[in-house]
């Protein structure tokens, strides 16, 4: 029998106070990024705030300050230029339609085309978005957040307590607000595909705070004369194994995609990786102190 | 005892055979398969999402109002037609919404409300009647614009030529437009947004008409414009035919004072076709015939405006206005304006689809070009082997024999998911893949559960057997109830999200519930299978 983690007996629920501290902050950070999103600050994808980009793949290799200079001689402003050097791509961006849909593939490609003309191109992809369709989206994806959490929240009270309940809440509130507050400060672009690995890994977080919970739950049947934290530490240390286990091979994978699943998926599985991380910290340090804080008696009838 | 495992073992061969047999065609392989075998296969399987294999997503929306607009322009010239022929004698003019009557007599209401049921009269004083359309009414022609639009823009698509387009209309008022694998972007966007209407107007040579310049310079059409707003007589319009010089490159505009009456449009169209002019250097032309009814009116508008110029305008624009020479009968006409053979062949096309009910505006155009998908999916499967291998590896350094079980169970998990998808004929996108990926990560989850509650007990002392069984009854409740919430995001992420996201949660919910069935069904059967044969002193775990 390998073990990774023998069996352990660290007083985790002591820590909780550093651990609110912590993820205090996060969470913070994580508000700071939302306000900012709402307040049209941050650095939204198109797909949130509208505009358009193109895409191109050079077959020669392109200094980027050339091709800025290239749209500057035609008047051409507030266009954001990122390059993927390995593979000679280059993306264009405009926020805010500037030009009517349709035409701004056509003049990039036109300049391009007439002031490089000795090192060709393919349109690799564009993507046009009205501003109403970007506050469609903005809005969609909050209330997707809100009815998943109102779903968990409903799910878990059902099958634990309610106290529980909020505890796998906050837990998973945490880690979304966390990672979206390291992307915030990173200066990603927040786009559609991070809101997806934000629910992934809401998704993720949750199944790891339930297997801590449903723990908890058998252990309160049996050993109901301990202290609540006494039970939920052991819990914990009980299950540790298994979040580590788990963790690394969802690790793994996630590691796997952001080397080899290409440039599309990068930024996904970069919130992937953090997610799991923290994920798995939140799961044991926040959502069982969570479920402390609440007063009243925790008991579940012996099955 | 062998009846205890036998309908398990079907059940899970059953389900992996089916889930290999219905992913099939789905593979590269298919392809060079023999032609018995793939009659035999089913012949849909995963389809690719625009993303993995280049094309064109598009959203449209409606301008519904435009054509309420249009519905009461029209109202208001065939009201006036109508008056004149009863003897009546009242002006009609559209004024916003309204259309007004410069009439108020009983005679002149009552005619109109025979005729016209669907206009209301909203206020009357002496002299003056205001009619307006219903709230109903405008809404029901707001939906019979997005209806007809739709079908109109499937038309044109199916003329353009793509293989398996997607049309759907979005809310109230939009249309989505997904048209794989074409590589002409820009011409696409041209033919489905083209309004095409074709309008034949006379043009009006008395008047200011002498006072107006033969041609402009585009960015002079507004300060002309400007100018003439006053002097424009009632029922005239100012229209415009773009000219491009050919040895110089640039472009001008030929300013036209048009009659505001359309005589005719592009309704009885039947076909429209290009032919080469090969008199005037083979300049391309699109000919157009019209039914019965339009050739009659043809005849009899030509006939009676014989010496006058008829302008034939498309979406506002002049193309021509050649003098009528005589009465033209049989029902033909053609449109010339200095076209590249690309733009007759697709004005042909739009002109044969019929015209659009209502302006579009783009809300949304995505092209992905077929080279990028390729590179994502190659890119998605190779993260996918690395991860799965990894996992797996992972797994039997950690448990051993077991971690064998697991990872046996992983990839008929693999398989299962791919063979689901492909019944359901799913489309596969590229967060779609990731999902797969992430799904591979956390379907070893139920097993790790069990495997850690089996060591558990073991730990207690207990034999193999009984820690499999009690090791399994403890990780069941577990592993549903992590198992359902990750169902319940993925559900949300479904509903909530658009193409590519609900790629993604449809193959991360479909690989956690066939991870419960391959953990709760098919690893409990390996253990039990093993367990079967005689006690087991010693279990790798």
């Amino acid at each position: 029998m390998i073990e990774l983690i023998k069996k352990t007996n660290i007083d985790f629920l002591g820590k909780r106070y550093i651990a609110f501290v912590f993820s205090g902050l996060l969470s913070l950070l994580g508000l700071w990024a939302v306000v900012s999103i709402y307040t049209g600050s941050a650095n939204l994808g198109i797909d949130f705030a509208g505009g358009s980009s193109v895409q191109l793949k050079f077959e020669n290799s392109i200094p980027l300050h050339d091709i800025r200079k290239a749209f500057e001689e035609k008047g051409i402003k507030d266009f954001d230029l990122q390059d993927l050097p390995t593979e000679n791509k280059i993306l264009i961006r405009m926020k805010k339609g500037e030009f009517t849909m349709g035409e701004f593939t056509g003049k990039v490609v036109n300049i391009l085309a007439e002031k490089f003309p000795q090192n060709k191109f393919v349109v690799d992809s564009t993507t046009e978005i009205g501003p109403k369709v970007g506050g469609k989206l903005r809005r969609d994806a909050l209330v997707a957040i809100i009815v998943a959490t109102i779903g968990i929240l409903i799910y878990v009270a059902f099958r634990f307590q309610f106290r529980f309940g909020i505890g796998a809440t906050v837990a998973t509130f945490h880690d979304v607000l966390a990672v979206l507050g390291i992307f915030y400060i990173m200066g990603k672009e927040i786009n559609l595909i991070l809101i997806t690995a934000l629910l992934t890994i809401a998704g993720y977080s949750l199944t790891d705070t339930v297997v801590v919970f449903d723990r908890i739950r058998e252990n309160l049947r049996t050993k109901h004369k301990e202290p609540a934290v006494t039970v939920m530490n052991l819990s914990i240390n009980e299950v540790l194994s298994r979040t580590i286990i788990t963790s690394t091979t969802v690790l793994l994978t996630s590691i796997a995609l952001f080397f080899f699943g290409g440039e599309v998926l990068h930024d996904f599985s970069l919130a992937m990786i953090m997610g799991v991380v923290i994920g798995t910290y939140s799961s044991i340090f926040v959502a069982s102190p969570i479920v402390l804080l609440w007063k009243g008696k925790m008991t579940f009838a012996k099955k | 005892m062998k009846k205890k495992f036998f309908w398990r073992i079907l059940l899970i061969s059953l389900t992996t055979l089916l889930s290999v047999i219905f992913f099939l065609p789905s593979t590269h392989s298919f392809l060079s398969m023999p032609g018995w075998l793939k009659k035999m296969l089913p012949e849909k399987g995963i389809t690719l999402g625009l993303d993995l294999q280049g094309g064109l997503h598009l959203v449209f929306e409606v301008e519904g109002d435009k054509a309420v607009d249009l519905t009461l322009e029209q109202t208001a010239v065939s009201l006036k037609d109508l008056l004149d022929k009863k003897g009546l004698k009242a002006d009609v003019k559209k004024d916003g919404s309204n259309i007004i009557v410069s009439s108020s007599d009983i005679k002149t209401r009552k005619v109109i409300e025979d005729n016209y049921p669907a206009l209301s009269l909203s206020d009357s004083s002496e002299g003056k009647a205001v009619y307006k359309i219903p709230a109903q009414e405008a809404d029901r022609i707001k939906e019979d614009a997005v209806e007809q639009a739709a079908e109109t823009i499937r038309n044109r698509i199916d003329q353009f030529g793509v293989a398996e387009p997607t049309i759907q209309r979005q809310g109230t008022n939009e249309i989505v437009v997904q048209l794989p694998g074409v590589k002409d972007t820009q011409r696409a966007v041209d033919i489905i947004g083209k309004t095409a209407l074709l309008e034949f107007k006379l043009l009006d040579e008395e008047g200011i008409a002498a006072q107006l310049p033969e041609s402009i310079l585009p960015e002079e059409e507004e300060k002309l414009m400007q100018e003439f707003a006053a002097k424009v007589p009632e029922g005239d319009e100012i229209l415009f035919e773009k000219i491009i010089n050919e040895e110089t490159g640039k472009a001008f505009k030929k300013v036209y004072l048009v009659k505001k009456q359309t005589l005719m449009t592009g309704d009885s169209l039947t076909e429209a076709k290009v032919n080469i002019d090969t008199r005037l250097g083979n300049e391309p032309y699109v000919s157009i015939s019209f039914n019965e009814v339009g050739a009659k009116l043809f005849e009899d508008i030509t006939a009676a405006n014989v010496k006058k110029r008829l302008a034939i305008i498309l979406d506002r624009n002049v193309y021509s206005a050649p003098v009528i020479q005589e009465k033209i009968a049989g029902g033909n006409a053609q449109i010339s304006g200095r076209f590249s053979i690309d733009d007759a062949k697709d004005l042909a096309i739009v002109l044969r689809s019929g015209s659009l009910p209502a302006p579009l505006k783009m809300l949304q155009n995505v092209t992905v070009g077929p080279s990028l998908g390729r590179d994502s999916i190659n890119a998605g499967v190779k993260a996918g082997i690395i991860g799965s291998l990894l996992v797996i590896l992972f797994m039997i350094f950690y448990y051993r024999f077991s971690g064998l079980i697991a990872d046996v169970a992983l990839i008929l998990n693999i398989i299962m998911l791919l063979g689901a998808l492909s019944i359901l004929n799913a489309t596969l996108t590229l967060p779609g893949i990731a999902g797969i990926i992430l799904a591979i990560g956390m379907a070893v989850d139920s097993n790790v559960l069990m495997f850690e509650r089996i060591r558990d007990e073991l730990r207690l002392g207990k034999t193999p057997r009984a820690a499999v069984d009690s090791g399994y009854d403890k990780a069941f409740w577990t592993i549903f109830d992590s198992h359902i919430t990750t169902l319940i995001t993925a559900a949300v992420l479904f509903q909530f999200g658009t193409g590519p996201i609900k790629g993604f949660a449809v193959t991360l919910s479909m690989g956690v519930a066939i991870n419960l069935y391959t953990a709760l069904i098919g690893t409990k059967l390996v253990f039990d299978l093993i367990n079967n044969k005689k006690e087991v002193k010693k279990l790798s775990i």
